[in-house]
């Protein structure tokens, strides 16, 4: 990173790499995947290092994590465009859990959850993930993402809903 | 039907996003809402879940070793960053001269900058609510439905009309939030296109459309009988303008 002098390079390790968790975190549920987090949270932040004389101060883990989110957005729309117009589907949980494979895998809570949210349209998954998962208050979330509060909290209600759906379905060993 | 209540309120006082005073407001309303009560049971379950499953998953080693290679592995400063910084700085000094330029131009426009603002934000809810596949609140070309379910939430009286007639089929109605306010949104259909309408209250007198476009959306956006209409599409510019003209007689 040749970026950066050494000085920028000392504040860089203390302001932005604390937050490598909460990027790779959020690449991973964007993504669905570690092998690819792993590489485009890679990306992101030799990208943040680039960037990083143009950050002022503030809040690094919001700074950083817009800038993962838009990273995994350029890398969605490139190589799994269809992932992006995916609809919010209230039946969609139900239709995965339907199936015996699926009933089979989701053989305890955690499987549940991590399908249940990986099946939600991305631009809902990133706000539960970036609320549940990473505490952000609704003020960061809108930063990172760049939707309106009032948004933010529709998108995690129905998150929310859907989640607790899959959950309470599968509790009952199967599926209307 | 759910609580109106249940997307906003109950998620932020479930949240601690709510001031002291609307939190107190809202435990009002769940002492007789049951729907509101049920949910926040189903939220607090939910979260314990979440909690209890661990689904937070931190960097891999292999990923912080990479990012600290890269940071480590090169001399921060090289004699061949030397004409490189004068290119920078030569870039920096072309993007400040069109920042002043810039400057002055919306200067002058001050008058109209913060309509131009308010036009982008809504521009950006526009194309916000197509991502997202939030077209409509409430799917319904009844006149009657629509509006009883706008007015509710919205807080005042919305003026809701189809132009089936007139080429503009009323597809149904939903709630955004502009600048932190509560706005309508109607939304009409134009040869399978989509326009949004949004409306709020003003103070300010009636003024004549004035026209824009952003990110490919073009908008329109008037103001009469102390409300103020915004109508945004990526249609034809005729037909936004057809669409006011049709409002405004209507009214």
């Amino acid at each position: 990173m040749s970026e950066l002098g050494l000085e920028d390079r000392e504040r860089f390790e203390q302001l932005v790499l604390p937050h490598v968790d909460a990027a790779f975190n959020l690449a991973r549920w964007l993504l669905r995947g570690r092998t690819d987090a792993e590489d485009v949270a890679q990306e992101a932040l030799f990208r943040a290092c680039r960037f990083f004389r143009g950050f002022h101060g503030g809040d690094a883990r919001a700074w950083l994590l817009q800038i993962v989110r838009n990273t995994c957005y350029t890398w969605l729309e490139k190589n799994r465009p269809v992932e992006l117009s995916m609809e919010f589907d209230e039946e969609l949980h139900l239709q995965t859990c339907a199936t015996p494979e699926t009933l089979a895998i989701a053989s305890d809570d955690r499987k549940r959850l991590t399908l249940a949210l990986e099946t939600l349209p991305p631009r809902f998954r990133e706000v539960l993930v970036l609320r549940e998962l990473e505490g952000c208050s609704y003020k960061e979330i809108a930063a990172i993402t760049s939707i309106p509060i009032g948004t933010v909290m529709s998108s995690l209600s129905r998150a929310r809903r859907q989640l607790y759906s899959a959950l309470a379905n599968s509790s009952q060993g199967a599926c209307p | 039907m759910r609580c109106a209540f249940a997307d906003s309120l109950l998620q932020g006082y479930f949240d601690g996003e709510l001031s002291d005073r609307r939190a107190t407001e809202f435990e009002r309303h769940l002492r007789h809402c049951v729907q509101c009560s049920t949910e926040l049971v189903d939220l607090d379950l939910l979260r314990d879940r979440l909690q209890l499953t661990q689904l937070y998953e931190p960097a891999t080693a292999s990923l912080r070793r990479k990012i600290n290679a890269r940071l480590h592995a090169i001399a921060p400063t090289t004699p061949a960053s030397q004409p490189r910084l004068w290119h920078w700085l030569a870039v920096a000094a072309a993007l400040l001269l069109v920042a002043i330029l810039l400057g002055r131009v919306g200067h002058g426009l001050r008058g109209d900058d913060y309509q131009a603002e308010l036009a982008g934000e809504i521009v950006d809810a526009h194309a916000r609510s197509l991502q997202l596949g939030l077209i409509t609140g409430i799917a319904s070309n009844d006149e009657r439905v629509v509006k009883e379910w706008l007015d509710g939430r919205a807080g005042f009286a919305v003026p809701v009309r189809d132009f089936a007639n007139g080429g503009f089929a009323l597809k149904g109605g939903r709630v955004d939030v502009i600048e932190g306010r509560a706005v309508a949104v109607l939304v009409y259909e134009r040869n399978r296109r989509p326009i949004n309408v949004f409306i709020w209250r003003t103070r300010e007198p009636d003024t004549s459309a004035r026209t824009g476009s952003r990110q490919g959306y073009q908008w329109v956006d008037w103001r009469r009988g102390k409300m103020e209409f915004c109508a945004v599409s990526d249609a034809n510019p005729v037909d936004l303008e057809q669409l006011h003209q049709l409002i405004d007689s209507s009214a």
